[in-house]
């Protein structure tokens, strides 16, 4: 039989619920979704008498558990929207619609990359850490945030990668620094054929730019607000520049969240 | 049935609803390609969401290459939305789209929430949509249906309902985003739950006024209790537009739901 595809909408249970710093760690039991992930889809999740959905990435994923497959993912409460998401306590039901997105592509061969992330933007990268290693690539890991708060854990990570390296804007943990400020440094030292990156635009996009220069190849998660995420009403514009050259304006949440970093028209977003 | 613009390109509905005879008002489809507005194109507002989507498309021609040809296939019953700069452009969407394999009806985009900033024909007044009715229909084969798409205002509802189906509208699409603004200023359209009670009021309107004409209703509907009361107020038929963007199965609940007379166009 062949995989499952696609995306499905589910109940979401929460069966955990954990405060890590200023993040708030969620495990949901949501039915076919764990099956079908993919590092760098995300997913969907409604809340109640709002409109619009929130979208999150998929920090990790277990296939099997006392509640059957799971996933999780990281919310650090902003608004109304993710402060309700957040608060919920295990048992609460949510409306969850995943996986959705193109992930992050793979090397056909083992090759040597450097993922870096910014704040909870780290979370897709742990799942494609894994995948990375499992096909025999090496991994160097970059895990950056303002202070120590918003500093996601790599300590799982350690058993996938080689390397990690924790930037932390006011110096807290690790060294003093941000990915706009040391990337070009970092991708040079790493050597990488292949660059990942995730979070805030300026973040991807120092990557993106930094990998060009090094001649490696980039692949970026873009956090692009997705009012549906499910590529229904067109109101995530991303601008790009297409396999044949011409520039066009896609959806982040269909044609995305992942593209390659020399596709995207910086300038524009 | 799918309000314009909120099923995406019709593809990304297949994991949630059977595509096989569902109807599909696709987005407004122009001549040129449209790249769409500026970022951001929604925001969220008590009761709904404020739009400036800005009608985002490719072009007819992609549209009759690519799009249309993968939705005949899965089954959709397609309406193509049509939007113009010109009643030539509308005369030459309808033609065109006249002689495609495939394509259910055409859907008159006349009541955009701000057709002027869109770059579309203007329509001001009843005779306004009606010209454009009327040069979509003179191109257009009769046995199929050319609805139009009218403004929820309920003061110049009836008159351009009537002025539609006299220039040849099969029936009348009532309710559209509402007029809005984003909150930077930008005008964009309001849409959702909030909207729903103006829409009723001028399905009502058109029905107490025109039972001759067969009105579609637009605006609001999100579950089986929003449809009924559309469809108690004499609409033949109901579209789902704002709340596939919250719940995208929410329309393959309502065919579940609504006896299969109540859910064509
Ligand atoms: C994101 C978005 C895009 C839309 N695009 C179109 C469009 O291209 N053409 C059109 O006639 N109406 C368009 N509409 C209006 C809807 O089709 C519908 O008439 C309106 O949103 C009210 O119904 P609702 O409350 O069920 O959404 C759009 C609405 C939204 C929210």
């Amino acid at each position: 039989m062949s995989e499952p595809r696609g995306p499905v909408h589910v109940d979401a249970e929460v069966v955990a619920t954990k405060k890590v710093g200023a993040y708030r760690h969620l495990t949901l039991a949501a039915p076919g979704v764990p099956e079908r992930f993919r590092a760098g889809s995300f997913v969907a999740l409604s809340v109640q008498d709002r409109t619009v959905r929130r979208s999150l990435w998929v920090h990790r994923v277990r296939q099997v558990g006392a509640y059957g497959p799971t996933l999780d993912v990281v919310i650090e409460p902003r608004g109304e929207g993710t402060r309700r998401l957040a608060a919920m306590p295990v048992g609460a039901r949510v409306p969850l619609t995943g996986p959705l997105g193109r992930p992050f592509a793979l090397p056909k061969e083992p090759v040597s990359c450097l993922l870096v992330g910014d704040g909870y933007g780290v979370a897709p990268l742990f799942p494609l850490a894994e995948r990375l290693r499992e096909r025999g690539s090496t991994v160097s890991l970059v895990v950056s945030a303002p202070d120590e708060a918003h500093l996601l854990s790599a300590l799982e990570a350690r058993r996938s990668v080689r390397a990690v390296t924790v930037l932390t804007a006011d110096g807290s943990v690790g060294r003093r620094g941000t990915v706009p400020g040391t990337i070009g440094e970092l991708v040079e030292r790493s050597g990488a054929d292949v660059v990942y990156a995730a979070g805030a635009t300026e973040v991807v996009r120092a990557v993106a730019v930094a990998a060009e220069q090094a001649g490696a190849w980039s692949q970026v998660a873009l956090e692009v607000p997705t009012p549906c995420g499910t590529g229904l009403c067109h109101g995530c514009p991303l601008p790009v520049l297409g396999e044949d050259g011409v520039a066009r304006v896609v959806r982040a949440c269909t044609e995305g969240p992942v593209v390659r970093g020399d596709r995207v028209r910086w300038a524009e977003l | 049935m799918v309000a314009s613009g909120c099923g995406g390109t019709g593809r990304e509905l297949a994991p949630y609803v059977d595509l096989e005879g569902l109807d599909l008002v696709t987005r407004s489809i122009t001549l040129d390609p449209r790249a769409g507005g500026a970022s951001p194109r929604v925001v969220e507002v008590p009761g709904g969401i404020v739009n400036a989507v800005g009608l985002p498309n490719p072009g007819l021609e992609h549209f009759l290459a690519i799009e249309l040809p993968w939705l005949v296939r899965a089954g959709v019953r397609v309406h193509v939305s049509i939007a113009g700069a010109t009643l030539g452009e509308y005369a030459d969407l309808a033609r065109r789209l006249s002689r495609a394999p495939g394509v259910a009806g055409l859907e008159v985009n006349v009541g955009a929430p701000d057709e002027v900033g869109a770059g579309l024909f203007e329509v001001r007044e009843a005779y306004h949509a009606a010209s454009v009715v009327a040069a979509v229909r003179r191109e257009f084969p009769t046995d199929r249906p050319v609805l139009a798409k009218l403004r929820p205002d309920v003061s110049r509802v009836v008159e351009s309902a009537r002025s539609c189906h006299e220039a040849g509208a099969s029936a009348v699409t009532v309710g559209n985003a509402v007029p809005a603004a984003m909150p930077d200023g930008r005008p964009g359209g309001l849409s959702g739950p909030a909207v729903a009670p103006v829409a009723l009021r001028c399905v009502a309107a058109v029905t107490a006024a025109l039972p001759e004409v067969p009105v579609v209703a637009c605006g609001g509907v999100r579950d089986l209790a929003t449809a009924r009361m559309f469809l108690d107020a004499g609409a033949v038929s109901v579209q789902v537009g704002t709340a596939l963007l919250h719940d995208p199965t929410t329309l393959s609940r309502l065919r579940v739901q609504l006896t299969p007379a109540q859910e064509g166009p």
